[in-house]
């Protein structure tokens, strides 16, 4: 039983014929927490069978879960909708102050329906929903001005999110993303492109109530606990410091981090990308999400002089993590930081996925290093390795939807490939564009087979380099590690705590005593079997629109570049794919 | 006599863990006890604006209330009785750095008591309590 509380409250909105209703959903909650179980569920039931994700049937779920606005770190809203970029389940999270927002307004969850006839943004300020032309706001040409648009006009100023797409969710890019207060994103997976099949241009929620909990003592002690965790401890230093961008120098030691479409796995220039120079030449400020002490956000100063005035300069701050600088950066064999984020820059402008950008501009490269495509093909732009300026070009020419060679890279690298060819370095799992990660078979086995095909969704490179750099194991015990990980990770994202922290939240014993703070009765033993079965429900949903086993291949440019664990081999992943085929259909 | 005080607002990062812990004094979760409050100037990529009561000595919000409800303090700021409180918002209206928060669900403002509860949770040190 949920103590007092809205968590369960589901709000309806229907773009089409401009109306909302609220109904209490204390059945799913009550199974499925909250986040990625209740989504799940909704999705099911709202999502008819084999429908074309860019038709008015597909619906966008947001969810949250009862620890946001109540234990930090709990800041993740997740989305889910069916992909248009793969036409599988989709489902990406972000933080920003999404999931604060849509708590604190009373909601558990969001459901948008239908299409509009014309473009809309859409506010929600508590129990009142209100639909506004935005008209206006269609075809700006970056996402950055409605965004502010909608800031000055709405109310809740510190309280609320701001959902927004850009102009590739307009032209419905099939990796189109949603952008959450300018930095954060629902990146993966094309949920853009969805909102943009609504002629929808954002989403803006505020609020602010309070939640109880059954004893405000142990609250506050638990409270504590946790805060000191996230702030003294050394488990979320690596986040803090330099974040994820430490990656690129681990990698590219480890012999791990692709690049130049996955032709190597180290690059010459790595140190000059580094997190490590990028924080001493370019951190200007690092900022948060909503109800997380951690501040992982680190934002770069770049400054950018404007080549026909003398003395005349602009400022930008340009987000970073770890994974556009792999996808703009290595993959394009970017020798400079100020490049990256340029490209950075350019992409947050069009609000795309930057990693399914980057790597099919690499595909884009070797396609025509390789002559398999010309200037005919790319309208004159000569993409080349480090050519920052083309791809530049390219991207606004995707944007523009140019000629049918860009409309294709608009809906990714496996749909292009085959019309191009070059599949055998077309790297995607499941039509989703890889992430910076060739460290083993473990890593691919975890994209291929995970539930989200995100790119923090499983623990496969920590696989790789915890115990298969180190010994020969079997693929079916790799397997085996991937799903029961798989089955955690459902937990956290149904309660929506960020992954970054699950060295914290990792305890279900801790979370089923903060649950009971809240009213919620769940055993540690009862949360493990609902990460599994949440787990297999989404499968449901795979299984459902056509994900077969059978079908998922790995690009030959994938066995052909030794990893840190050497080669990877292709009769280690059938046999992965048939054992994992086997335990997941059961 | 000690009052909260922004010591930097540019090292502020909007992770609202203040907000979070001055509505938890009254050991509950959510935000519509709390008051203190940070929001961006001009998004994200601006600095962060924390809004926080100064304690006045000659308080504004407590010369507008009609029912006396704001009592002034010797040492500055005021103490709300809230049974006194009509919930007219002209306290509200009235304070120009829009230190007067509203709790909607009680219909009465919060304001700070100088407490220093929320310190304890900056990770930045951004806000700190000063003798003055």
């Amino acid at each position: 039983m949920v103590y007092q509380d809205t968590i369960s409250r589901v709000l309806y909105i229907d773009v089409k014929d401009k109306k909302f209703w609220i109904t209490d959903r204390k059945d799913l909650f009550d199974k499925y927490i909250g986040g990625t179980g209740v989504a799940t569920q909704l999705l099911l039931e709202e999502c008819p069978m084999g429908i074309d994700p860019l038709s008015p049937d597909n619906p966008i779920i947001f969810a949250v879960g009862p620890l946001v606005g109540v234990f930090p770190l709990a800041s993740k809203t997740v989305a889910m909708f069916k992909s248009p970029h793969t036409g599988d389940l989709g489902e990406s999270h972000a933080g920003g102050r999404s999931a604060i927002a849509i708590r604190l307004a009373g909601y558990g969850a969001i459901v948008i329906k239908g299409a509009s006839d014309f473009p809309v943004y859409v506010s929600v300020q508590g129990n009142q929903v209100f639909f506004k032309d935005a008209t206006t706001l269609w075809g700006m040409n970056s996402s950055l001005t409605p965004a502010r648009i909608m800031r000055e006009r709405e109310k809740g100023a510190g309280y609320r999110t701001i959902l927004r797409i850009g102009p590739a969710g307009e032209k419905m890019i099939s990796y189109a993303c949603v952008v959450s207060e300018t930095y954060r994103h629902f990146g993966r997976l094309g949920l853009g492109a969805v909102f943009g099949s609504k002629k929808l241009k954002g989403i803006i929620i505020s609020g602010k109530q309070s939640l109880k909990v059954t004893d405000s003592k142990k609250y506050k002690q638990l409270y504590k606990q946790i805060y000191d965790q996230a702030v003294n401890s050394e488990v979320m230093r690596k986040y803090h410091d330099l974040g994820t961008p430490i990656n690129v120098m681990a990698l590219n030691n480890l012999g791990g981090l692709p690049t130049k479409n996955l032709q190597q796995t180290s690059f010459e220039q790595a140190k000059e990308i580094s997190g490590e120079n990028i924080a001493e030449k370019y951190l200007g400020k690092r900022i948060a999400c909503a109800h997380c002490p951690t501040a992982c956000v680190h934002l770069a100063n770049l400054r950018e002089s404007y080549k026909d005035s003398p003395y005349f300069y602009k400022t930008t701050y340009v987000g970073y993590d770890y994974e556009p600088l792999f996808s703009l950066g290595t993959m394009l064999g970017i020798e400079n930081a100020k490049d990256i984020l340029i490209l950075i820059e350019e992409v947050e402008k069009y609000a795309m996925d930057a990693m399914s950008a980057g790597v099919i501009l690499a595909w884009a490269t070797e396609m025509f290093e390789k002559k398999l495509i010309s200037t005919v093909e790319t309208a004159g732009v000569e993409p080349a390795w480090n050519n920052t300026k083309a791809y530049v070009d390219m991207l606004a020419k995707i944007i523009k939807q140019e000629n049918d060679f860009y409309k294709a890279l608009g809906r990714g690298v496996v749909y292009a490939s085959e019309i191009y060819g070059g599949k055998e370095f077309a790297l995607a799992h499941g039509k989703n564009e890889m992430s910076g990660y060739h460290t083993g078979p473990a890593s691919h086995l975890g994209y291929l087979l995970s539930a989200r095909h995100s790119h923090l969704c499983n623990a496969g490179y920590s696989l790789d380099q915890s115990l298969l750099m180190e010994k020969e194991v079997s693929p079916e015990e790799i397997v085996d590690k991937l799903v029961e990980e798989e089955g955690v990770r459902q937990i956290l994202s149904s309660l929506v705590v960020c992954f970054f922290s699950r060295a914290i939240y990792k305890d279900m014993n801790l979370i089923s005593e903060l649950l009971a703070l809240m009213g919620i009765k769940y055993s540690a033993e009862d949360l493990k079997r609902l990460g599994r079965e949440i787990h297999s429900e989404k499968f449901k949903f795979k299984l459902r629109e056509g994900f077969s086993f059978e079908n998922l291949k790995l690009a030959d440019r994938v066995y052909e570049t030794k990893a840190p664990t050497g080669y990877i081999s292709r009769d280690y992943i059938e046999r992965a794919l048939i054992y994992a085929k086997k335990i997941i259909e059961k | 006599m000690k009052k909260l005080s922004v010591i930097d607002n540019k090292r502020c990062t909007a992770c609202q863990s203040c907000m979070f812990a001055c509505s938890r004094r009254d050991g509950h979760g959510g935000l519509s006890n709390s008051c203190i409050g940070v929001k961006t100037a001009g998004g994200f990529e601006g600095d962060m604006t924390i809004v926080v009561c100064r304690a006045c000595a000659d308080p504004p919000c407590a010369k507008v209330c009609p029912t006396n409800a704001l009592i002034p303090k010797s040492t500055g700021g005021v103490r709300l009785e809230k049974t006194k409180c009509i919930g007219c918002k002209l306290c509200q209206q009235t304070c120009v750095i829009d230190a007067v928060f509203w709790n909607k669900e009680e219909n009465k403002p919060v304001i700070c008591i100088q407490c220093g509860y929320c310190v304890g949770f900056c990770p930045h040190n951004v806000i700190k309590l000063v003798t003055k």
